[in-house]
């Protein structure tokens, strides 16, 4: 555990109702707050280091992934959040969250950084404009119950993965990988969020308790 | 989904069928919740208008969630008067081409036509909007009918629901655009989430004459009432000119901004965009919008209301 985390506020600790934040510079945060907290996890706001010291677990939202690295950057949060990512902080990422925890970005905007923290490429708006959003069932991989409703907003795909990444849902259309799980890396193309199927952040909140 | 959500369209009279059936397992384009989505990804963020890709990139550089674009700002279009049209496609297409962030258009009131040929270009959000001359004094953009979303004013609550019937996916305040003047979106944002209020403490005899005062269907007002928010994102536009405009405007319960001439009729455009876009995130924390409002140069000239007639005044048009 990185620094002197503890559950403050809500939490009984990381196996009961474990505090997870949701990184909120800016994007879909309210939504983030309210699966978390159908899932299981005491959810909290992080602007600032010290707000990040308090959590087990970060979501990086859906908004613009240049303006949250802007503001990442301008409120010199980068290096405290790639220290917890690469101390082994669970992390789960949404379409602009998965490309903050992609290695790679083939088109970056001018100065556009990423964390970083899973080994992938990450392009884009990759399915297009938002004329070309869509919704569609995903078969997951490690989400039982039958397929999940994905909806896609200007979404990234993944183009390329390391060995060590495992590949959790396929876009048929595209034949593009949209969700991707690395050690105690989560990343997806779609807005779980934006439904009210709370599979995939149980997935999550199970990944903090786990991640002692 | 909500009760929108949910409408099955057979067909429209303004353009393509946007499809709604639940449960297909083939990628569905247009659905409410792709179109609202949208939306709550620009969440706590700035939408700035720009005329040209220069400006475009200056307010990518400087964190901006989303540009308009647009042939003049509204502080010109008041100076310069004539009937303020549609973007010139080419236009847009520059500025598309410019940035990776979501490129927004206006069209004008009940200007169907204008709307299917920002949807043909790829504009990815579209603005009926009152700052240009309106084009149907009667009737608005039958806006389920469109696979891309759309954004209207509102000065109340009764606007905003009509707004949203006919299938607006995210609502701004109006405000009075081009007069870097933030009275007008503070009373509309006041009078906005006020009428909310009043619904959630209501009774349900008390919905149905409410929803008869508001002018609006009986299910959307009921689901208001009950959730204590709109069902779609709530921005402000209309004056917003300096940091601590911002800030205030996201207290009074905004979901995000539209900065129109504020930016661009500035002194320094780069540092003030830049400035409103951290006065947004941070806008519950004073030293930091204190910190950024420092050095920002000139802002635009404002113009005092009581300076308009009744026709220089755009909030009125809609209705």
């Amino acid at each position: 555990m990185a620094g002197t985390a503890s559950p403050e506020f809500g939490g009984s600790g990381r196996a009961g109702r474990p505090s997870v934040g949701v990184l909120a510079l800016q994007g879909d945060i309210a939504e983030h707050v309210r699966a978390l907290e159908s899932a299981g996890a005491a959810a909290s706001a992080v602007r600032r280091a010290e707000e990040l010291d308090r959590v087990y677990g970060l979501v990086i939202p859906g908004g613009e992934s240049t303006t949250i690295w802007k503001l990442i950057d301008i409120f010199e949060l980068a290096e405290p959040l790639r220290k917890r990512i690469a101390d082994g902080m669970p992390v789960f990422g949404s379409c602009a969250g998965m490309i903050m925890l992609a290695d790679r970005l083939p088109d970056p905007a001018s100065g556009q950084q990423t964390l970083g923290g899973i080994d992938m490429t990450v392009r884009r708006n990759a399915f297009g404009r938002q004329v070309d959003s869509f919704e569609e069932d995903l078969d997951i991989a490690g989400v039982e119950g039958g397929p999940f409703r994905a909806v896609f907003i200007r979404a990234p795909w993944v183009e390329d993965v390391g060995p060590g990444v495992e590949i959790l849902a396929t876009e048929p259309g595209a034949g593009r990988i949209v969700a991707v799980r690395q050690g105690r890396a989560l990343a997806t193309s779609f807005h779980p969020e934006l439904t009210r199927d709370w599979r995939i952040h149980e997935l999550f909140v199970e990944m903090v308790r786990d991640g002692a | 989904m909500s009760v929108q959500g949910s409408r099955k369209r057979i067909q429209s009279a303004n353009g393509p069928v946007a499809e709604e059936a639940p449960g297909a397992e083939l990628a569905q384009k247009g659905t409410s919740r792709v179109k609202r989505g949208m939306a709550d990804m620009l969440k706590g963020g700035v939408i700035m208008d720009v005329v040209t890709p220069e400006h475009a990139r200056i307010a990518e550089d400087a964190g901006a969630v989303a540009v308009m674009a647009l042939e003049r700002v509204p502080a010109d279009i008041r100076a310069q008067g004539g009937v303020a049209r549609m973007s010139d496609p080419d236009m847009i297409d520059g500025i598309i081409a410019a940035v990776s962030i979501p490129v927004m258009a206006k069209c004008r009131i009940g200007h169907f036509a204008e709307a299917q040929v920002l949807q043909a270009i790829g504009v990815d959000y579209i603005d009926e909007s009152e700052v240009l001359t309106p084009a149907d004094e009667a009737h608005h953009v039958d806006k389920w009918g469109f696979t891309v979303p759309f954004v209207c004013g509102a000065t109340n609550l009764g606007e905003a629901l009509r707004r949203i019937t006919e299938g607006a996916a995210m609502i701004r305040s109006k405000g009075e655009a081009g007069t870097g003047n933030v009275v007008e979106a503070t009373r509309h944002m006041r009078s906005i989430r006020g009428e909310i209020r009043k619904l959630a403490g209501m009774s349900a005899d008390e919905l149905f004459t409410a929803a008869k005062d508001l002018q609006a269907p009986y299910e959307l007002v009921a689901e208001v009432a009950l959730a204590g928010k709109l069902p779609v994102v709530l921005f402000t536009a209309g004056g917003i000119a300096t940091p601590a405009d911002a800030a205030m405007m996201m207290q009074l319960g905004a979901d995000g901004v539209f900065v129109g001439s504020g930016i661009f009729k500035s002194g320094d455009p780069a540092a003030r965009a830049a400035a409103i876009v951290k006065a947004t995130t941070f806008h519950d924390d004073p030293d930091v919008v204190a910190k950024v409002s420092r050095g920002l140069g000139e802002p635009m000239v404002g113009i005092n209301l009581d300076e308009l007639s009744p026709e220089q005044r755009y909030a009125g048009r809609g209705w």
